[in-house]
């Protein structure tokens, strides 16, 4: 009995991305160690975040991609709800709004909802125009990402707002937007970015200082270029090899900011050189290539528009959070999927999973 | 349905060609990830590694212990002692008055002390720790320490403090160190010298602790720590122990130094006395001094201005950098280069009406009437113009001038302490170089300098480094005030002239006859009554400069009569036979050499034969300079008011 609930269980299961999750996951958990100074309790905590992200993952890729769709105007809707909510009475954390207090749950952050929930929404929505579409149905969907957008980026948080807006362009990408449209939004928000940037519109200072940063960390090496500064001097003094798992200076000295979380892969990098950077990209290449092929062989356009933005949403994440540590890319708040401390990223990060391994398990059943 | 079966694989088709685009980029992104990690980890290492070892790495330096000074006897003169003191970090507190009145609550601030940090904070504003108040309680250490979370930027600090127990006493002599000053900080990075005083905040300014700096100051050790991002200490990696600075023993003896300034009283002057027979420096004194120790951590402006304004001119070293005529101190000299370039024999007469004509000049003997029969020693004894001026009309005065650089005329003594001036000695160069309007030395300038008045202007140690050569029969040693130096790592002592510096020929009989002359002084001649008593036997010679301006100063209506009178000398040395000190007494405006400079010359004379009045020199309290202070405490008032 137990024995064929388990095999019921485990069948929707993917081996291949659950073994490769997992080992970054314990990959991360290694690295948060030594990030901690050797101290357990943080690599407890997230152990058990794990464990239950896990569990939601299972749960989730035994739903089918027909029960998952249902909830997406659900969710968006609630999403759209809690980032009002935000906007009018959250939680003001460094200058930002971001976070809500909702009694008897705690603090959540609505827009890491909305990084499912928006393309969640768009695919089931494209699916009901399956074969019919035309530029209303597109438009429709633009408002449909525009709308979390600018809603995260009043909070502001810049870095989750381009996330949520990119995770709805890959929807709007795979459904097959066309290029003359994309190559012309691009140049009419180079322009709109480039206005504001010279009549100081609607861009913070913050915001205006990563982005010079960023380009010229060592100008400032003391305050906001620090974290790239160190983050650079970690990860280059690692070497070929690494110094050896806990034996990085830059980490056990503080040098480090933000090193269990955002920066965790400068951690890596000091211990474990080049040869560790090059496992985890092949970790990750490995990832993203399996959801690839779910997405190309997914059986519904729900189900391929589902898989192709999950896919591409980890690829943002892996490339923008080493990008930005290495300091090829400016500073914004990106974990590093699967590694960095934190339970929020690790829920939507192991929901997509589950909904990948969802549409893959699936596709047998409705083609049977 | 076999179209919608075409249309839904052309539209499966174009999505995958979609998703192959994407993954394109995707593994493009990649490769820019890995060639990143390249350029960091492999092409940087080299760099990386190196920044990340100086995040690691703080280098603290130690600084060494200064150098002890010492008398020839051992006593101390300058030393250290250990004191917590209360600094401020200028870049911490943005407030400076409101951090101050803060802290005045705590500890008790003195008016004197936010004056004194007033100066530093103009001057070193860009230091990280300057100090408000040193020598802090046990008790005001705690309070302080107790109320450090309110405090920023304030700390309690051991340092070692220079302290110069005998205050005014050899003040010039020993000079002082101060905080190292912006120029300073230029000139040890000139030398190369950085690394070694990376810890140090004090430099020898004056005197012997600006000459033998070098000696003094010590290396610097260091230690290297592992620290974290905060700076904060996690581990020592190594160390290297700072060596303290070299210890230096004086020739001058402390006791005999008292016993001059004593002398002195109220009076302006300076009094040099040199063992001949070593070049040693016995006594050394320039009155009116100064308290060094107001000078260590930093003097207040007020004590400042009292001592750079004062018409008394406290801070003018006068051996060294006071240049005066040598009125007829200068005789026993010429006395010797007339034997010596065959002008006079010592047994050769002239007849002293009281006066010298040549030309149409006519110069007076100070005898109305003249001094009869006078041979060379009687010239000396009874301090005969008239002798001199004809000595002087018939010597060339290159010949001369030459003679007299022998004996460091117009020449720096090279003595150990910087800022010597060399006085002048003219020549006909000299005049032609200087008096451009009257470029010919007359015969008529030569016969007032044969009695040193004139052009001619020495410093008192150049007297007295005349007469020690001469007392030591033309063998010279370079005067000097440091004796021996002791090694700091083996304890052992170096003489710092162990040898003549060179000796000057001279045909005894003509030496002894000079002396001849110089202890007629003394038993009938101008130095008589003064010496009526002496225990020893000695011989000297009185000399009264003409003072023909005021140089300097600030007028006081009251003091100006007693600033144009004459400058008294007296130069001296005993005992006859084989004379163990040669000194010179001058007193600034004291009138005649006999009554003002003479019976000071003998005070310290007899003193240094008697070690009973040496020994109780040491016992009697210093005096201190009680016009400096009673200022002081008046401006305080009136500041209070």
């Amino acid at each position: 009995m137990i024995q064929l609930w388990w095999a019921k269980v485990t069948d929707h299961l993917d081996p291949f991305l659950f073994a490769i999750v997992t080992t970054i996951a314990a990959l991360g958990l290694l690295v948060l160690y030594s990030a901690a100074n050797e101290t357990i309790g943080r690599v407890i905590s997230q152990s058990q975040k794990v464990v239950i992200a896990v569990l939601i993952m299972i749960v989730i890729a035994n739903l089918s991609p027909q029960f998952i769709a249902r909830f997406a105007v659900p969710l968006y809707v609630i999403g759209i709800v809690l980032l009002v909510g935000v906007a009018l009475g959250g939680e003001v954390v460094k200058g930002a709004r971001r976070w809500l207090k909702i009694p008897g749950i705690g603090n959540i952050q609505p827009s890491e909802i909305m990084k499912i929930a928006l393309p969640l929404i768009l695919a089931w929505y494209f699916e009901r125009h399956e074969g019919a579409m035309n530029w209303r149905n597109f438009a429709v969907a633009a408002i449909l990402v525009a709308i979390p957008f600018a809603l995260v980026v009043r909070q502001p948080d810049l870095g989750t707002a381009l996330l949520i807006g990119a995770s709805g362009f890959f929807v709007l990408y795979l459904a097959g937007l066309d290029w003359r449209v994309m190559v012309g939004a691009a140049v009419v928000g180079a322009c709109a970015v480039t206005l504001m940037w010279s009549f100081e519109v609607g861009i913070h200072d913050y915001q205006k200082e990563r982005v010079m940063t960023f380009l010229n960390p060592e100008a400032d090496g003391q305050d906001s270029g620090w974290h790239t500064t160190q983050a650079a001097i970690a990860i280059g003094s690692g070497g070929l090899l690494g110094k050896g798992w806990l034996n990085g200076t830059q980490t056990h000295l503080e040098f480090l900011p933000e090193k269990h979380t955002d920066f965790i892969f400068a951690v890596y990098g000091e211990e474990f050189g080049l040869l560790g950077g090059i496992v985890l990209l092949v970790l990750y290449l490995l990832f993203i290539g399996r959801c690839f092929l779910i997405s190309a062989h997914a059986s519904t356009l729900f189900g391929r528009l589902m898989a192709g933005s999950m896919t591409l949403m980890f690829f943002t994440y892996a490339f923008v959070n080493m990008g930005m540590v290495t300091g090829i890319l400016p500073v914004v708040g990106v974990p590093l999927p699967f590694m960095s401390f934190g339970g929020t990223a690790l829920m939507t990060l192991f929901t997509a999973v589950g909904i990948l391994m969802s549409v893959t398990s699936h596709r047998k059943l409705v083609n049977s | 349905m076999a179209s919608e079966l075409r249309n839904h694989d052309q539209e499966l088709f174009w999505y995958q060609r979609r998703l192959t685009l994407a993954a394109v980029l995707v593994a493009l992104c990649f490769v820019l990830l890995l060639g990143r990690f390249v350029y960091l980890q492999v092409v940087k290492h080299k760099h990386f590694a190196t920044l990340a070892e100086a995040n690691r790495i703080d280098v603290q330096p130690e600084a060494p212990n200064r150098g002890i000074i010492t008398d020839r006897n051992g006593v101390v003169l300058a030393s250290n002692y250990s004191a917590y003191t209360l600094e401020l970090n200028p870049q911490k507190i943005p407030d400076m008055e409101a951090a101050i009145d803060e802290i005045a609550k705590i500890v008790e601030i003195s008016p004197r002390d936010r004056r004194r940090f007033k100066r530093l904070w103009d001057e070193f504003r860009n230091n990280d720790s300057l100090p408000l108040k040193s020598r802090l309680t046990d008790e005001e250490v705690a309070r302080v320490a107790a109320n450090r979370y309110r405090l920023p930027g304030v700390e309690i600090k051991a340092r070692l403090f220079r302290q110069y127990p005998f205050g005014e006493v050899a003040s010039h002599v020993i000079g002082y160190i101060g905080r190292i000053s912006q120029g300073e900080k230029e000139r040890i990075e000139a030398q190369g010298l950085t690394p070694n005083y990376k810890g140090s905040d004090y430099i020898g300014k004056v005197g012997i602790e600006l000459s033998y700096e070098r000696e003094l100051h010590g290396t610097a050790g260091a230690t290297e720590v592992e620290v974290d991002a905060s700076r904060r200490v996690i581990r020592t990696l190594s160390r290297k122990p700072s060596v303290t600075g070299n210890n230096l023993q004086l020739s001058l003896d402390i006791r005999l130094q008292k016993i001059a300034e004593e002398a002195f009283g109220a009076k302006r002057g300076a009094l040099v006395a040199i063992d001949p027979t070593t070049g040693g420096v016995l006594a050394f004194v320039s009155k009116p001094g100064y308290d060094p120790n107001l000078f260590v951590d930093g003097i207040d402006p007020q004590n400042w201005d009292l001592l750079n304004t004062s018409i008394d001119k406290p801070l003018l070293n006068r051996p060294l950098r006071g240049t005066y005529p040598p009125g007829s101190t200068y005789k026993p000299f010429m006395a010797l280069m007339a034997q010596e370039l065959g002008v006079r024999t010592a047994q050769q007469t002239i007849s002293d009406p009281g006066f010298f004509r040549l030309g149409g000049g006519h110069w007076r003997d100070d005898k109305v009437g003249g001094h009869g029969m006078v041979d060379l020693v009687k010239s000396i004894a009874i301090s005969c113009d008239t002798y001199y001026y004809q000595v002087a009309a018939e010597t060339d005065i290159d010949d001369w001038a030459n003679f007299m650089r022998q004996f460091g005329f117009g020449v720096k003594t090279g003595i150990d302490i910087d800022g010597e001036l060399p006085g002048i000695l003219p020549d006909r160069a000299w005049k032609a170089k200087n008096r451009p309007k009257d470029p010919k030395l007359h015969v008529g300038d030569q016969v007032s300098l044969g009695i040193g008045q004139g052009f001619n202007t020495f410093t008192p140690l150049q007297l007295a480094y005349a007469t020690a050569v001469l007392a030591n029969r033309g063998v010279a040693f370079k005067p000097h005030l440091v004796q021996r130096i002791q090694d700091a790592r083996s304890s052992e002592y170096r003489l710092t002239h162990p040898s003549p510096a060179y000796t000057v020929p001279l045909k005894n009989e003509h030496i002894d006859a000079v002396l001849k002359g110089m202890a007629g002084v003394v038993t009938e001649g101008t130095g008589r009554t003064a010496f009526l008593k002496a225990k020893y036997t000695s011989g000297g010679k009185t000399g009264t400069a003409q003072v023909y301006g005021l140089r300097g100063g600030t007028y006081i209506a009251s003091q100006v009569a007693e600033r144009l009178r004459d400058h008294a000398w007296y130069i001296a040395l005993a005992p006859l036979d084989k004379p163990t000190i040669a000194l010179v007494a001058f007193v600034e405006n004291g009138g005649f050499g006999a009554e003002a400079a003479a019976p000071i010359a003998k005070k310290v004379m007899d003193a240094y034969f008697d070690p009973a009045l040496l020994d109780a020199a040491i016992k009697r309290p210093i005096i201190g300079n009680e016009a400096i202070k009673a200022a002081s405490v008046a401006a305080e008032v009136r500041r209070a008011r």
